[in-house]
């Protein structure tokens, strides 16, 4: 349980006696606060500096080093204190975690270092706090590109699954360095967009003249050729949009898209063209699509990550360059109606009209100052330098602006884009701890049925799990059965839920079990769906089968055990795959109570076991997930 | 196809929004910085001594309880957000939120919308220490959501809902949508002496001491501190 929530725990068992009247069943006793001793206050010497902290405020957290009794190997007899010979500043992050419920990350502190001292502490890292998690999560993924370097990489094929022809052909298209025909396939196209553009560049240079005619340009004195080279690059853009468009995981979206845009603009000129023969009308028309040509130059976009980027920037502030647009032209129209009347005096004057003098304004605001319209008059003069100086003005002002918001944008998309790949992770670390929290619950409460067929049927010698858990957690589950008991109804996990729906519509439910169960027969019935549902969900597990055995076995212990009043501890009678002892596994598994106020995984067990992906929401990765919540869940 | 034409408009709405926009250049505004908490109200409870002798707690169970309460909420009082957060960590199955919302206006007793330490102290001390009539009254008051001294059956209903929001979707077996109402028709049934639809507390009282489970549960949270 987070560390302040805990202490009020009295206070919700307190409100719990608003349920009394309501209820009409009885609630059920409450446990026994059995060792109940003062708080004491503890001394941690840490190479030399001395922490205190109560002792209750170190118990918060039973899976760590300094919850457990692992902290007794270090206590020294002669000075009654227990003494670590670790880092004392690192130390402090953790008391710190023990008593606020919040793990921070120091930033002047080594990621190695902290990582290490975690680890010795029996703390995972992924509990570290929001605050500090972005700064944890960079500075370990620097490190870990550090290593990466190191080693060079012998495998540089990775082994990738199946993946269609159509998703490889996509690959290739976005990133061409996954294959060498990519690869190929992308310088290709970059000549022969390289070679578009020239030619049309080159086909209007004057090429020197046929003897008996004016001088030509290049492209009407070699036009074969130049028709040639064109139509080849129009083929190789076509068949690159095609295939394009083939292997697009979302042709609509595609279509849409602004690269596509482009080359359908850079390809339509021609197909006209061949469209319409040497039609006297529209050829002026013809003459004005070959203008389009000049867009396939932006179809380097896709090859320089400068252009794109650019693009983006643009994009984004698009308002702030409309802004300088709009005051420009305001000032555009009021200086030109000013400069026409001064000049509407003077004769032969080129100020013919406003519109007229927009060229004047324009050309004087922006100090390039042609001089093929100048004032004549002294007004216009006066008027014409004012201008010109508020050209500078209103010209200079927006861009520093435009500057610092082009930077502030593009860091702040990069941050945003962390930020949303990290809240993905995040929240699912918020629902797998909190189903671990209830899960915990619902094995407890399996738990301590088997506590008391175990006691019903007499052997004492056991050590029941009942014991292993705190005294916080017994009280936390002593509430939400009262509130089980209040409604009459129970709490189950979801997909037994399922299974129960899917069976009360289905109306086969087998019940052959149930009627030979002594006591409680509305949970033990619970208890037979839990256990056949497990015998089914056991062969799709891929965690090693210890954890969910000793579980099977438990409930299997259960049933047995009423049928058999002389139970006997012997592995023969167990008849399901029981190959490991069970008792070992009951001692050693211990379940917390998972009640959090900050994420957490599920945590490493003993024997290692690789933690499932936080987000697993398909029903059989569920048991796995189940399983390894509720055993061991640390730091909490 | 009526989508189609809702989004053609919205696409035009957005359109002409870009182009006025765009013409009359307004910035794009930083994002507001969350307005720091102007009240910071904080508040320190009266004396160890005084609270000792007006509540049932010995000081050392004081001294435990407003450590948790001060870990919590480090200003000294708790307004309804923190409380039902907090309340919400202890049943994380179902949503707590309106159980929370019932109990803290039981607590906040004068109506302030935030809880003292010595309100908080005080309800405990009743709840846990107090005599039977006095914890009846309380659960009483808990019911009474407006407070008229008067319980009626969609007051009671509200209540019981809340108790079975807690309990979440998966449970066994399946909640449906007239169990509350069921609930309180036994309730009230049992409550209810002159059938005339409203509980008063003399009712209230009468009945809970004629029930034998509801004695013997009243007791269950003696020994919680």
């Amino acid at each position: 349980m987070a560390a302040g929530v805990a202490a009020w725990l009295p206070f919700a068992r307190a409100a719990a006696i608003g349920w009394m009247p309501v209820a009409n069943c009885p609630m059920p006793l409450a446990p026994a606060d059995k060792n109940k001793r003062q708080d004491e206050l503890i001394v941690l010497n840490v190479s030399g500096r001395r922490f205190q902290t109560w002792r209750t405020t170190l118990e918060r957290y039973p899976d760590t080093l300094l919850g457990s009794t692992e902290k007794e190997f270090f206590f020294n007899e002669d000075t009654k204190e227990y003494f670590f010979d670790r880092d004392p500043e690192v130390f402090r992050c953790v008391l710190n975690f023990y008593r606020t419920g919040k793990l921070h990350y120091p930033r002047y502190e080594c990621i190695s270092a902290y990582d290490d001292e975690l680890a010795f502490y029996g703390i995972l890292p992924e509990i570290i706090g929001d605050c500090c998690y972005e700064e944890y999560k960079d500075r370990k993924r620097e490190n870990a590109e550090r290593l990466m370097d190191d080693n060079d990489s012998e495998n540089n094929q990775e082994s990738v699954p199946s993946l269609s022809f159509r998703q490889t052909m996509w690959r290739a298209f976005e990133n061409p360095h996954t294959s060498t025909l990519a690869l190929v396939f992308y310088y290709v196209t970059g000549f022969f967009i390289a070679v578009s553009v020239i030619t049309n560049v080159v086909e209007t240079v004057p090429c020197g003249t046929v003897p008996g005619s004016k001088e030509l340009p290049c492209g009407e004195r070699y036009s074969v050729a130049f028709f040639c080279l064109d139509t080849a690059c129009v083929m190789i853009f076509t068949v690159e949009y095609l295939l394009r468009l083939f292997a697009a995981p979302s042709r609509y979206r595609f279509v849409r898209s602004v690269m596509s845009i482009i080359d359908v603009v850079a390809i339509m000129p021609y197909y006209i063209g061949l469209v319409m023969t040497n039609n006297e009308d529209v050829s002026g028309a013809f003459v004005t699509l070959r203008v389009f040509r000049v867009f396939r130059i932006f179809k380097f976009s896709r090859h320089s990550q400068g252009l794109r980027i650019l693009g983006y920037t643009l994009k984004s502030c698009a308002s702030e360059l409309g802004f300088l647009l709009f005051s420009l032209t305001m000032a555009i129209i009021i200086f030109a109606t000013v400069m026409f009347y001064a000049e509407k005096g003077s004769s032969a004057s080129k100020f013919t009209s406003i519109p007229a003098s927009f060229w004047y304004t324009i050309v004087t605001m922006t100090t390039l100052g042609y001089g093929d319209m100048v004032p004549k008059t002294i007004a216009g003069k006066i008027f014409g330098s004012i201008c010109s100086l508020s050209g500078v003005l209103v010209i200079a002002l927006p861009v520093p602006v435009i500057v610092s918001n082009f930077s502030r944008i593009y860091h702040q998309n990069q941050r945003a884009d962390k930020r949303r790949a990290q809240k993905k992770a995040r929240l699912a670390r918020i629902r797998v701890a909190k189903t671990g929290s209830s899960n915990a619950y619902l094995h407890s409460k399996r738990n301590g049925l088997l506590t008391e067929a175990l006691e019903l049927m007499g052997t004492p010698e056991e050590e029941h799990m009942g014991k292993s858990t705190s005294l916080i957690e017994s009280q936390h589950h002593h509430l939400l059965h009262c509130l089980e008991k209040t409604t009459n109804h129970e709490f189950i996990d979801e997909q037994m839920f399922e299974q129960n729906c899917m069976e009360s519509s289905m109306q086969n439910y087998p019940s052959t079990r149930s009627p030979s169960l002594s006591s409680h027969p509305g949970l033990t019935t619970t208890c037979c769906s839990r256990r056949s549902k497990k015998t089914t969900h056991l062969p799709n597990s891929n965690l090693p089968a210890t954890r969910l055995r000793s579980m099977q076995e438990l409930s299997t212990i259960h049933i047995q055990g009423s049928e058999q009043p002389s139970l006997t501890t012997s592995r023969s009678s167990l008849n399901l795959k029981a190959d490991d002892g069970l008792r070992p596994n009951c001692k050693t598994s211990q379940i917390t109570t998972a009640i959090i106020s900050i994420p957490t995984p599920p945590a490493l067990t003993p024997e290692g076991e690789s933690r499932p992906p936080p987000a697993s929401p398909g029903p059989n990765t569920n048991i796995p997930s189940i399983a390894s919540n509720v055993v061991k869940v640390s730091a909490l | 196809m009526s989508g189609c034409s809702k989004r053609c408009k919205l696409g035009f709405v957005k359109f002409a929004q870009t182009v006025f926009k765009l013409i009359t250049g307004t910035l794009s505004k930083d994002k507001i910085e969350d307005e720091l908490e102007m009240t910071m109200v904080c508040h320190r409870p009266e004396g160890l001594e005084q609270l000792e002798a007006q509540t049932n707690f010995t000081k050392r169970e004081l001294q435990v309880l407003y450590r948790g309460f001060k870990n919590e909420c480090p200003s000294g009082v708790v307004n309804e957000e923190t409380f039902k957060q907090i309340y919400a960590q202890f049943f994380p199955h179902g949503d707590a939120s309106m159980y929370a919302h019932y109990l803290f206006h039981a607590f906040d007793t004068t109506q302030t919308g935030s809880v003292k330490f010595e309100d908080f102290v005080t309800a405990l001390s009743i709840l846990l220490r107090g005599t039977v009539h006095e914890k009846l009254r309380w659960t009483f008051n808990l019911y009474d959501i407006n407070k008229d001294g008067y319980i009626n059956k969609e007051e009671m209903m509200d209540i019981v809902k809340a108790i079975y929001d807690m309990m979440g979707k998966y449970t066994y077996p399946v909640l449906k949508e007239d169990t509350p109402r069921q609930h309180v028709d036994v309730f009230f049934q049992k409550m209810d002496k002159n059938k005339d639809g409203i509980v008063t507390l003399d009712e209230f009282l009468e009945s809970c001491q004629e029930d034998d489970n509801i004695m013997r549960s009243l007791q269950l949270f003696q020994n919680v501190m």
